[in-house]
């Protein structure tokens, strides 16, 4: 019933204006989701009744400065009060602001209404990226900006998607009910993809929720949507919806894609292959903040030449382990896998001169990490 | 070496204008020390509206360096670490540096004209409270010279990224707000002592004009709400400094409850930024349509409703943190609520020029202006108080251009008119007629320019504090950075009106404007330093 | 001075003792906010925040027609090389019965070290009928290096949770405690192994 009165009222008022609604990139969008529609429609209507409003104010106006001209010889009326217009216009805008609170409230109850969702989806906001974890699931990968460096500084031309692209994107069932439970580690982020409409403060120590069932297959981008520090617009949410067979297909590649990983931890790996798999991890991880050529800037420390790190690898790799309580420095113990620190750590320790030789076989690192926190 | 303070005002004194001539008896004081030492409510105006206009092009500057930046996408100016102080900076000095301090010197250089008092009821007072500002501003200033940069967390700093990840001058900030604040209720106790207190013999509250009754109740609202901003930052301060957890989850505290805070003083505050507009728009309007103010005692009372509801409207600011259900509704109603008084106003300034006798003297375009303007970002208010639509526009350019239209087009035209309003009887001359116009019409365009097209890019999915975008919204930006450059530059017109307008023009009689009604047009111009030492007959038959 | 300037001044002093009033009392209901704004989510149940002390369960019949999955979440923070694990990812209980999770807790680092475990329930709504007899996020804790812990959560939803209410998922973050801020607590529950 409440969609249909959201539905009744939006539709005419959307219908009168089609071709500003399909204004692609001028007006909010529609979405794929039946709350994304209801916010749309609320959005429309509230946007219809302030432009007839505006026409009927603005039209008094311009037709009082235009007809009653001082040039003109208008001699001025003495009328300074009129007790019954005031109520008039005091009482209509009252009802039609009670008229639009109707189906504000009814939408805003649905969308606060999370119970008996199908998939549980933990969403964790940290300085500059985002980790997304499938509850019950065992699947837990991180979001980081799959732009370019050089197209960001100018030096490569802009893809299409630039500052919207992500290396993992977070992958949802069609028609699936969605919990999204958010929270952040380090300051306040907030999670936001228009198609989905959905949108929600992370903060740190709190968990929010909020729930989403995507109707049609597709890509949906999004973008940070609380300051959170220097790289605050370089933090993309990407949502790809795909059919439900399709879904849990990929969560089948995920989980034997992360038993292979921790697995090959077992394995030797030789020095070239952890300082590919290291430059690897370190450009799509650590270099937004340590820079590409190791160099640092402003609160971030270099590293190359780091002698406090060169000296000491086990600070080294704690460091990156754990983090650095109260700094943009995370812990990065679930971030990365065993692999990928052990990469990391040997790639740091010797590229841009630092030369120092070492070598961190994932076996040592799997060691200290025992078994995963999830 | 001795210095004198300014004389005590007898009548024998009133002779002597504003222009510094040496009183009967006394040396001419160093203009230095003039300045410095000043109890005269016009000197003391004319010093805070300097300060605001300086303010006002430093704040100017920071927002082009932002434009500038988002001129195109990418990053070619600026890192996006020093963009972040940039837009924060902008921010406070034109909250607090620009806007707040204007409307001060002009309550200061209008409110005793208006109501008949010979100057402010504390004076002294009123001096210190002047000066507290440059050396607010000053330290403000400073901390982007500091190690580790100035403030980089948006105007509404935001823990923990001011508390535990702030820079290390993040401490001079909050000292510097302080003593801001300090000015502002100091200003807001002399102006509600001043009122209450001094005005003219038979004017009632109820004969007031509306620019006084704006002002009583804005101070009012800075009263009660400038100590709950020094207690948030003086928590800031302590979660910093002394290890407390107000706004640290780690010790048990709550980010959340930063920004229940900060709302609660920061919704009024953007009232206490539009208030004295209204009544500066409610003295021209009628003015220059030759015409009493429609719906006076209305005006009044849609003007105390605003800032009571504006206490009940706060967390409008919070609807994507993850408010109850029953807190979310509640604050959806009342936000929804308080477009009917500000909407009551619109229409009695509409009803005034209804067959009225219009002119479009400078001070009228800006005002007119306003009304216009002020309603487009009115409405864009009224869309982002519906909660769940605000999920899709909290965060993004839509609230950029909603908040920027109440503010530029909005007080600072409010500003401006009652600037080119009052320059007569400030100076003894009319600003210069085709330079005002010209700076009207190309700040109209500058302003649209730079703000319409943020609605689209807003709604389209731009985030705020940005200083990088997709390419969908590089028209947008381009368009927006041009108007802001040709806004910018056009307020340098401004400043040359108020100086050829000061300095010389075509002289101006007591009562500049034909259809002016109220006191200050009852002393000659330019006002004499001292006016007012006998209180004049005040006959109510107006109001 | 004259009869009119003398009441003008008498006027201005009251008015200015007046303000200074209203002044110091805006200052002091800003901190007052502070524990209000804790009681008041106490209270209502708003904000997920769950009580930091030991509550009575209530004893009353267990609701049987019903069932409510309990989800546990466990996250540790920068800086602290700590894990906390819990033994069940997920229980499904009645409204009004008692129930023991158990929780360990592991130092990874070299040194002894603190933390505190601090709780956050979604939907908020449900944290007013979330009674703890027993928690470890009541006190900090406190582990040598590589030692490990176990600890329990007694808990119980009681039987006016609302009946829309059928998911509750209690998040545990880890937080390190400074030596400057810590409390003088009392030590948490039997320890393996602590020698330090």
């Amino acid at each position: 019933m409440r969609t249909l009165l959201v539905w009744m009222a939006g539709g005419l008022a959307s219908a009168a204006l089609t071709p500003v609604a399909l204004a692609n990139g001028w007006n909010m969008p529609v979405g794929v989701t039946a709350l994304s529609r209801d916010i749309y429609s609320l959005h429309m209507i509230i946007f219809w009744i302030c432009v007839i409003i505006g026409v009927i104010v603005f039209g008094a106006m311009f037709y009082s400065l235009f007809r009653y001209r001082h040039s003109k010889g208008a001699k001025a009326a003495t009328f300074h009060e009129h007790t019954s217009v005031e109520v008039i216009w005091t009482a209509i805008p009252l009802l039609i602001l009670v008229g639009m609170a109707v189906p504000a409230t009814a939408t805003l109850k649905n969308m606060y209404d999370t119970s008996e969702a199908d998939l549980d989806v933990m969403v964790t906001g940290q300085q500059w990226r985002w980790r997304y974890e499938y509850l019950g699931e065992d699947v837990a990968f991180t979001s980081n900006l799959g732009t370019p460096r050089e197209q960001i500084d100018g030096t490569g031309e802009k893809g299409e998607h630039y500052l919207l692209e992500v290396d993992k994107p977070l992958v949802l069932p069609v028609g699936q009910k969605v919990r999204l439970l958010l929270t952040s580690d380090d300051v306040i982020h907030s999670w936001w993809v228009p198609d989905l409409a959905v949108k929600q403060d992370a903060i740190p120590g709190f968990v929010n929720e909020n729930w989403v069932r995507i109707e049609e297959p597709g890509i949906y981008r999004g973008q940070c949507a609380e300051l959170c520090g220097k790289d605050h617009a370089f933090m993309p949410v990407v949502v790809e919806a795909v059919e439900q067979e399709r879904f849990d297909e990929w969560l089948a590649e995920r989980q034997q894609a992360a038993e292979e990983e921790a697995s090959s931890a077992d394995r030797e790996w030789s020095m070239d292959e952890l300082m590919a798999r290291g430059e690897q991890t370190y450009g799509a991880v650590c270099a937004s903040c340590h820079q590409a050529d190791g160099q640092g800037a402003g609160n971030f420390p270099a590293l190359a030449g780091n002698e406090a790190m060169l000296e000491d690898i086990d600070w080294h790799i704690d460091r990156v382990v754990n983090g650095v309580s109260g700094t943009a420095m995370a812990s990065f113990r679930n971030t990365l896998s065993a692999v990928e620190i052990a990469a990391v750590v040997t790639y740091e320790r010797n590229a841009w001169g630092n030369d120092s030789g070492d070598s961190v076989q994932p076996s040592e690192i799997a060691e200290q990490l025992a078994e995963q926190g999830e | 070496m001795a210095f004198h303070l300014p004389p005590k005002p007898t009548p024998q004194h009133s002779t002597a204008t504003a222009g510094g001539v040496a009183e009967p008896g006394h040396a001419k004081p160093h203009w230095l020390m003039r300045w410095l030492l000043t109890t005269n409510h016009k000197e003391i105006g004319s010093l805070y509206l300097i300060f605001s206009l300086t303010m006002f092009f430093i704040g100017g500057i920071f927002a082009l360096v932002v434009r500038a930046e988002l001129f195109q996408p990418g990053l070619q100016l600026v890192r996006p670490e020093f963009f972040n102080q940039m837009t924060t900076m902008h921010g406070l000095i034109m909250v607090f540096g620009a806007i707040m301090p204007a409307f001060v010197g002009l309550a200061n250089w209008m409110v005793p004209l208006q109501i008949g008092a010979p100057d402010m009821a504390l004076p002294r007072l009123n001096n210190f409270s002047f000066w507290l500002l440059p050396v607010a501003f000053g330290l403000l200033l400073s901390t982007l010279l500091m190690p580790g940069g100035g403030p980089n967390f948006g105007w509404t700093f935001y823990a923990p990224l001011s508390t535990t990840y702030a820079p290390p001058s993040t401490t001079f900030f909050i000292l510097s707000l302080h003593i801001a604040g300090i000015s502002s209720i100091l200003g807001a106790i002399n102006i509600i002592a001043t009122i209450l207190n001094l005005r003219a013999p038979g004017m009632r509250m109820m004969d007031m004009p509306l620019f006084v009754w704006t002002w009583l109740i804005t101070a009012f609202l800075l009263i009660a709400v400038m100590p709950v901003l020094a207690g948030v930052i003086t928590m800031m301060l302590m979660d910093i400094n002394f290890g407390t957890s107000f706004f640290n989850a780690a010790g048990g505290g709550d980010p959340v409850l930063f920004q229940h805070l900060f709302w609660f003083f920061g919704h009024p505050e953007v009232y206490i930024m539009i208030l004295p507009a209204f009544g500066i728009v409610s003295a021209i309007i009628p003015t220059f349509s030759r015409k009493r103010l429609f719906g006076y005692a209305s005006m009044v009372y849609a003007t105390a409703a605003i800032a009571l509801l504006s206490f009940l409207v706060w967390a409008h600011h919070m609807f994507v943190v993850g408010l109850p259900l029953v807190a979310e509704l509640f604050f959806m109603y009342t936000t929804m609520l308080i477009a009917v008084p500000t909407g009551v106003k619109i229409f009695n300034w509409v009803a005034t020029m209804f067959r009225g006798s219009i002119s479009f003297e400078p001070p009228m375009l800006f005002a007119l202006a306003f009304v216009v303007q002020f309603t487009v970002g009115g409405f864009s208010g009224l869309m982002l108080a519906i909660s769940p639509a605000d999920f899709q526009y909290h965060d993004t350019y839509f609230v950029v251009a909603h908040f920027h239209y109440v503010l530029v087009p909005g007080a600072l035209f409010a500003i401006l008119a009652g600037a080119y309003y009052w320059l007569p009887k400030w100076t003894g001359h009319y600003p210069h007629l085709r330079l005002s116009q010209w700076h009207f019409w190309l700040s109209v365009i500058g302003v649209n320019l730079t703000f319409f097209p943020m609605h689209f890019s807003g709604l389209a999915g731009m985030p705020r504090r940005i200083p990088d975008y997709a390419l969908q919204f590089a028209d947008f930006n381009m368009a927006a950075s041009l108007g802001a450059f040709l806004f910018g530059a056009s307020q340098l017109l401004f400043v040359l009106v108020i100086i050829k307008c000061v300095r010389g023009g075509e002289k101006a009689p007591a009562k500049a404007w034909e259809g002016a009604e109220d006191l200050e047009w009852s002393v000659p111009s330019p006002a004499p330093l001292h006016t007012f030492e006998t209180p004049p007959e005040f006959h109510p038959d107006r109001h | 001075m004259s009869n009119e300037q003398a009441t003008n001044r008498e006027g201005v002093r009251r008015t200015v003792t007046r303000t200074l009033v209203v002044l110091a009392g805006m200052f002091a209901f800003a901190f007052a906010l502070v524990p209000l704004y804790d009681v008041f989510c106490e209270v209502t149940g708003l904000n997920g925040k769950t009580s930091n002390t030991a509550q009575m369960l209530v004893h009353e019949e267990v609701d049987t027609s019903r069932m409510v999955t309990v989800q546990f979440i466990t996250r540790a923070s920068a800086g602290l090389p700590w894990e906390l694990d819990v033994q069940t990812r997920q229980v499904r209980v009645h409204p009004g019965q008692s129930n023991e999770v158990f929780f360990t807790f592991r130092n990874r680092g070299g040194e002894a070290s603190r933390a505190k475990a601090v709780p956050s329930v979604s939907p908020s709504e449900a944290s007013v009928h979330l009674r703890k007899l027993s928690c470890f996020c009541f006190q900090e804790q406190r582990l040598a290096g590589g030692e490990r812990l176990e600890a329990p959560l007694v808990f119980q939803l009681t039987r006016d949770l609302p009946a829309d209410i059928k998911t509750v998922t209690l998040v545990y973050t880890l937080y390190p405690v400074q030596p400057a801020q810590a409390a003088v607590l009392p030590r948490g529950p039997i320890e393996e192994g602590d020698s330090a």
